[in-house]
């Protein structure tokens, strides 16, 4: 989850190695969406493959009604074979295989396929599957930063990671302390960070955690506490400020399309 | 503004927003009762919000909440509707024909590709019986000599297949014909050589085979049988290949753009094309099972069904949708 977040506005943006592709909504933010290398890909194509001959199989009975049974059985053939993923990328944006590895088809605008890009995308397979087994999808891959095969390239599509369904992660309740000294953001966000985080981690490794900050002097046993304590003050404020919201503040809140 | 105070004033937004996106991303249609009419007032909102919080460095899971909604939101929000009936007919009666004509040159360029050769060799094959044994083997040549053979009664299927239902022979060709066109278009991406290649292979053995059996006095079954569906299956090929090197074009001569750009432009344009190449070649194989086989038809009759479909597929390309105003839409028929 930590690793979907967009880079925060202070920290400058590191020269991206990581699989993050970053675009600006037409509402004025940016969003990040993280692309999915060759090896989830392959495992879905492969569930997607199972998927497939066990419709095969399914249908395998009417060939019992000769020649009738054979003809819609070699229909079936060819609508397994080119239009599967058509039909459910247009449904709901991914294949059965897809969705089993948390992935989704978009559009390179971070939009949902469209008729047009998915039909492309799934007819160039027969060039990627070339000369065998999609060797040069693979390549394609393999040298494109965002993990594009051709039919990708040529439809203007991309392979994603879906997005996690969102957890409700809050700040542990604790009396706010005050931190020892002014945080810039980096810091205070770091603090949070470890503050949601605290439930997830082990007490021996909070503490350690903890007093690798260096934000505290006390013993480590109270460096957790600090901590959470300085991250609720940075959170929620000093005791007894919950009240009214300060007008100013209020104003820039109400407005649209304000950016970071 | 602290974060807690932020979250109290805004997570109703928040929450209104996640349940409508929950109901959008569930099915197709929503139903009456999912206000949809919100959610590009909630999305701006909650673009804000998240521009806010990531400029307030609020903590990093709220931050990942709003953009997680943002990017939902955002998938859902723009996305076309599209009135498939309406997109259909035009697609048919304007969209695809006005596509070949775009691409005229590479039409020819195609038709050339595949007449040519297949012109060549028919003369050839019909000059020197021999001929035919370069191109496939004696097995394949027995077969289509078998199935043409003027004492079978059904021509165009093989004695073993006399009994077989039309509705598989349907299904064969679907499978087989429009899977060979598709291919075609695909293999384009070769820089437009998998394309040419299909296109001069098959007009050579389509070439041969013709050639072969009226050099063996099996003409009039073979002509009869081809007669009806040639105009649309033949087309339908040259059209998948036109398809085709227009992507190999893109990467051969991609003009005033870079070759991944002009590969995204050119595929883009080759999405009609193939659609109708698709169309074309489910009719061909309708009336290749349904008609071409069908005993007790004169000749004549045939033949002047097959001359018809030739005039209608030809006025077809030529004239559909010529004059029409909407000659924006028709570039994105069927897309």
């Amino acid at each position: 989850m930590l690793e979907s977040q967009p880079p925060s506005a202070v920290a400058p943006r590191a020269a991206a190695i990581d699989t993050l592709r970053h675009l600006e909504t037409p509402e004025g933010v940016e969003i990040a969406l993280r692309v999915a290398g060759p090896v989830p890909r392959v495992l879905a194509f492969g569930i997607d493959l199972a998927v497939r001959a066990a419709i095969c199989l399914a249908l395998l009975p009417l060939v019992g009604l000769a020649g009738m049974g054979v003809g819609l059985l070699l229909l079936a053939l060819f609508l397994l074979e080119w239009l599967y993923p058509v039909f459910f990328e247009l449904r709901s944006g991914a294949t059965p295989g897809k969705r089993a590895m948390g992935l989704l088809v978009v559009h390179d605008d971070g939009t949902a396929v469209g008729p047009s890009a998915s039909l492309l995308r799934n007819l160039l397979r027969a060039a990627d599957f070339l000369p065998l087994c999609y060797g040069l999808g693979l390549a394609a891959m393999l040298m494109d930063r965002d993990f594009r095969r051709l039919g990708d390239l040529a439809a203007g599509t991309l392979v994603i990671h879906r997005d996690a369904p969102p957890q409700p992660v809050a700040v542990p309740p604790h009396p706010p302390l005050p931190p020892p000294a002014p945080l810039d953001l980096a810091t205070q966000q770091a603090v949070l960070a470890f503050a949601e985080r605290s439930r997830t981690l082990s007490p021996a490794r909070q503490a350690e955690l903890a007093a690798l900050a260096g934000l505290t002097v006390t013993a480590p046993a109270d460096a957790v506490a600090t901590l959470l304590g300085i991250a609720n003050w940075i959170s929620r404020g000093k005791p007894g400020t919950d009240g009214p919201m300060h007008p100013a503040r209020r104003r820039d809140d109400a407005g649209p399309g304000a950016t970071p | 503004m602290k974060q807690q105070a932020f979250e109290a004033a805004h997570t109703d937004t928040w929450r209104r927003l996640e349940a409508l996106l929950t109901a959008l991303e569930d099915r197709r249609t929503p139903g009456r009762d999912v206000p949809v009419q919100g959610l590009a007032q909630w999305l701006r909102a909650v673009s804000n919000h998240y521009a806010l919080a990531r400029a307030r460095g609020y903590s990093p899971g709220l931050v990942a909440h709003l953009h997680a909604l943002v990017r939902r939101g955002h998938r859902q929000l723009y996305r076309p509707q599209r009135r498939w009936p309406q997109l259909a007919l035009h697609f048919a009666t304007a969209g695809f024909p006005r596509a070949i004509r775009r691409h005229a040159g590479l039409f020819w360029l195609a038709c050339a590709l595949f007449f040519g050769p297949m012109l060549a060799m028919g003369l050839a094959c019909h000059a020197d019986p021999t001929l035919i044994h370069s191109l496939l083997d004696g097995a394949q040549v027995a077969e289509y000599e078998t199935m043409y053979d003027p004492a079978n009664t059904r021509p165009g299927r093989a004695p073993a297949r006399q009994a077989d239902d039309d509705l598989m022979m349907f299904g064969f060709y679907v499978w087989n014909n429009v899977g060979l066109a598709l291919r075609t278009f695909a293999w384009g991406l070769l820089a437009g050589a998998g394309s040419g290649f299909v296109l001069v292979m098959n007009g050579l053995v389509i070439g041969a085979v013709a050639g072969h059996l009226t050099q063996l006095g099996f003409g009039t079954p073979f002509w009869t049988f081809v007669s009806g569906h040639s105009a649309l299956e033949l087309t339908g090929i040259a059209v998948a290949g036109t398809a085709g090197l227009l992507l190999g074009g893109a990467l051969l001569a991609p003009g005033r753009h870079g070759r991944p750009a002009a590969l995204r432009l050119r595929a883009a344009e080759a999405v009609p094309l193939v659609l109708g190449a698709m169309a074309l070649l489910a009719l061909a194989a309708m009336v290749e099972a349904f008609w071409s086989a069908s005993a007790g038809v004169p000749p004549g009759v045939k033949y002047g069904v097959g001359a018809t479909a030739w005039v209608l597929v030809v006025a077809y390309l030529l004239l559909a949708g010529r004059g029409g105003a909407d000659s924006a839409q028709a570039r994105h028929g069927g897309a």
